[in-house]
């Protein structure tokens, strides 16, 4: 922890956005909303959870930039992994 | 194994990282959890794709049971917190409160597998014979037990790693950047289990 130091504080406040971000994914569910909008909403809090896991809990803001590659690069794979198999999901 | 603890006792790292000045464990488990990553991002994608082809795909919340996973996440993401403040603890050189919030950390995960065995014996006894699905024949039963199974592992991996860092730092054979460490790895748990929970459970 050479460059900044962890207040417990920060924790709890991160600790508090992830439950209310929780609560608004179980909340939408029972809304039934159109599904795609549904869907995309789920996908933009989900990520954005998993990002502030990433970011706060395991001090990825807090470290060298280039790691982050690192942390992407599985990302990046499953987008080609989906990109191959396309022929299959939409076959002519 | 021997290279740290020769590190330990001198208090010379064998060279240092360029990514994590830190340590060099802490790199090699951000390097063990990207492969981990792509595990379970080609489950999960198979998962998608083959959701996507069926025709006969339950809506997940009718037959799995959202409430009692919402407090599974909740359970995680709090185990999660405390990680954190255990790893605040140790930096602090308060050996005592890092205890404490390590136990409340593994004590988490414990709850987290005894409600998902709660859940698989009943989703298995009761609820999936009643929508007429079973593991062996709907790949909906399938994808949910292999993801969720998969993940239950990692848990209970991570149960034991952590008791293991528990012990070794009441014995004082390990600091902070171990505690941080395995801290990476139960968070990614975390991390994993808010993406499941979005695309098996909610969705």
């Amino acid at each position: 922890m050479s460059t900044t130091t962890h207040s417990t504080a920060n924790y709890l406040k991160i600790f508090y956005i992830l439950l209310a971000l929780t609560i608004v994914e179980v909340t939408i569910v029972y809304l039934h909303l159109p599904k795609l909008l549904l869907v995309g909403l789920l996908m933009i809090l989900a990520v954005w959870k998993a990002a502030l896991v990433a970011m706060h809990f395991m001090h990825l803001k807090f470290e060298k930039k280039t790691l982050s590659i690192v942390a992407i690069i599985p990302f990046v794979l499953c987008v080609f992994l989906i990109l191959m198999l396309l022929p299959d999901i939409f076959p002519r | 194994m021997s290279e740290a603890a020769v590190a330990v006792h001198t208090g010379v790292e064998p060279a240092e990282t360029p990514l994590t000045p830190e340590s060099w464990g802490k790199l090699g488990m951000w390097l063990f959890l990207a492969g981990d990553a792509m595990s379970f991002g080609c489950l999960i994608v198979g998962y998608g794709i083959l959701r996507h082809k069926s025709l006969t795909w339950p809506v997940p919340a009718a037959v799995l049971g959202i409430n009692l996973t919402a407090i599974m996440t909740f359970l995680l993401i709090v185990s999660s917190v405390t990680m954190v403040m255990g790893l605040a603890a140790i930096q602090d050189n308060d050996k005592a409160r890092f205890k404490k919030f390590m136990g409340f950390t593994i004590l988490g995960g414990l709850i987290f597998l005894g409600l998902q065995a709660y859940e698989w014996t009943h989703l298995i006894g009761h609820t999936l014979p009643e929508h007429n699905l079973s593991f062996s024949k709907d790949l909906f039963a399938t994808t949910f037990f292999v993801l969720t199974g998969f993940h239950g592992m990692h848990v209970t991996g991570g149960v034991i790693y952590n008791t293991s860092v528990l012990a070794a730092v009441s014995r004082g054979r390990y600091q902070a950047k171990h505690v941080e460490i395995a801290g990476l790895y139960w968070h990614f748990v975390d991390l994993v289990w808010i993406l499941i929970f979005t695309f098996v459970y909610l969705i």
